[in-house]
């Protein structure tokens, strides 16, 4: 029985909900018991964002994440106000092009990822959310990467269909990265 | 098995609403229930049915008053400081007799307050809030499946019963989003020969009313509507148990906090504590019988909620002061974390 707790934290616009839905979602998909929290209220309108995603073989507890498995953070505050809660053993995914600090801790996988100059690079400059999930996806057995593009199919609305492969090639690039 | 379909808490409530059968919403957005009156404005249009965005919250009360009279299936959902406003309109309903169905997504208060979830309306919904003698059903969802399913259940009591039910919820359970399916939507209809939908000629006018200047007669309605009561009392009370076979330890708890409770009920048996939980899904009526039960068998009660300690005092009714009972709880916007409860249960082992 695995179940794994996931921190999405950024500032407002960077797409910190969206792929926190993706992420549960790809549970929905692959009968994984989900919840999906976010932040909603003040903290939203003072310009940082952040959701929880629970994925789980068995049902989900308490929707609220106090120890994170996972942090991916997409600023500097973010990363500062969530690094020690991390749980020992546990993984945290960072854009490098947005954040310069190191994490100090020893007892975490870190990842450092130039997601939003990846993104920049590759011409879809609002997927840098998009490539860290497709890292996350690589680095935790938390969902099978398979099955992106029905997944996204699966609840991005038909008038905006036509974002979902450049959706695809993101998490391909951060999967590849 | 149903399909599984990922949605909010407050779209929940609105999607099983109106497949519960209500074609009449009226409401005035606050945060953080707003997504109901989205989701309502979004569909009922296209069913045939009226969504209404009123100039207040007592205007949207007294339009379900009235809807409700002419016998539809009618709901109003708002926040904490909103149904405070309506808490007038809740009394009249009372007062008439009709049902209706109301959702309170709670926010912290007294006052303003702010707009983080809170269970601080707990007094407010099961002792009163409008004035008079009267009850509302009240139902904790703990999940967004439940935010469904509760609500089609809301409906049904309310028709059965002539009376207002209530969801009382919080911001969390509202926004968060979960798997659910709408596979057990049970739908009861009852007949309503006192609404008010012409008489064609036939039959003597039906009167709703909240004005009795006789007091005997205002005596009559409050008595008989007490009896209907004490049907309620005995019949619908709902909640759930969990690991409480051997438990000498029993957290209660209702809504959000049953979740964070869950999980620290799981991380103090791992201790090899011997610890439950009741969490009560009616609040009014509230499950005495579990309770009391319970009361014979463990050393001590432990209450969690979002607020000063409000349903504390129906667990101290509802097992007779036999047992000592704790508070756990955080307030404000805040939600205790599992540790904290974890922390509390650990104390109630060592009998502080």
């Amino acid at each position: 029985m695995k179940t794994t707790q996931i921190l999405i934290a950024g500032f407002g616009g960077q797409g910190v909900l969206f792929a926190g839905k993706f992420l549960a979602y790809k549970g929905l998909v692959q009968d994984k018991q989900v919840s999906w929290l976010p932040s909603y209220g003040p903290e939203m309108r003072g310009g940082t964002a952040n959701c929880s995603v629970i994925l789980s073989d068995s049902p989900v507890g308490s929707p609220i994440i106090t120890v994170p498995d996972v942090l991916v953070a997409m600023n500097l505050p973010s990363l500062q106000k969530f690094v020690d809660s991390v749980a020992p053993g546990g993984k945290i995914f960072i854009d490098s092009t947005l954040i310069d600090a190191k994490v100090e801790r020893a007892d975490v996988e870190v990842f450092y990822i130039p997601a939003t100059q990846m993104a920049k690079d590759a011409g879809f400059s609002t997927l840098a959310n998009m490539i860290l999930m497709g890292k996350v996806m690589k680095e935790c057995d938390a969902v099978a990467f398979d099955g992106n593009k029905e997944t996204l199919e699966s609840f991005i609305p038909a008038k905006k269909a036509a974002l979902i492969d450049m959706n695809c090639q993101a998490l391909q690039a951060g999967y590849d990265f | 098995m149903a399909e599984r379909v990922l949605m909010k808490g407050n779209e929940a409530i609105a999607e099983a609403a109106i497949r519960a059968g209500c074609r009449h919403y009226f409401g005035y957005p606050i945060t953080p229930q707003t997504e109901i009156a989205a989701y309502m404005a979004k569909k009922m249009p296209k069913i045939g049915g009226v969504f209404l965005q009123a100039e207040s919250e007592i205007a949207s009360i007294n339009m379900v008053y009235g809807a409700a009279a002419a016998g539809m299936r009618v709901m109003t959902s708002s926040s904490s400081p909103g149904i405070s406003l309506k808490a007038e309109g809740l009394s009249y309903i009372a007062g008439s007799d009709v049902p209706a169905f109301v959702v309170n997504v709670q926010r912290g208060g007294p006052g303003l307050g702010g707009i983080q979830p809170s269970q601080s309306d707990y007094f407010q919904a099961t002792k009163g809030g409008g004035h008079g003698d009267y009850r509302m059903i009240v139902l904790a969802p703990a999940s967004v499946q439940e935010m469904a399913s509760l609500t089609i259940k809301g409906f049904n009591l309310a028709d059965k019963y002539r009376m207002t039910s209530m969801i009382l919820a919080d911001g969390t359970i509202g926004q968060m989003m979960e798997p659910i399916s709408f596979e057990d939507a049970e739908i009861e209809t009852y007949e309503k020969p006192w609404a008010l939908t012409g008489t064609e000629g036939k039959r003597p006018h039906n009167i709703v009313n909240s004005l009795y200047l006789q007091p005997d007669q205002l005596e009559k309605t409050n008595f008989e509507r007490y009896e209907r009561y004490k049907i309620v009392e005995e019949n619908e009370p709902m909640w759930e148990e969990y690991m409480m076979e051997d438990a000498e330890i029993c957290v209660v708890a209702f809504g959000i906090a049953s979740r964070v409770a869950k999980n620290a009920v799981v991380a103090a048996r791992n201790e090899g504590i011997k610890v439950g939980l009741i969490r009560p899904i009616t609040l009014w009526p509230f499950p005495t019988k579990p309770l009391a039960a319970a009361a014979d068998k463990v050393k001590s009660f432990i209450s969690v909620e979002l607020n000063m300690g409000q349903m504390i005092e129906d667990v101290r009714l509802a097992t007779g002061c036999k047992r000592p009972v704790t508070l756990c709880n955080r307030t404000g916007g805040m939600i205790p974390s599992p540790e904290q409860v974890l922390e509390s249960i650990r104390n109630a082992q060592k009998g502080e």
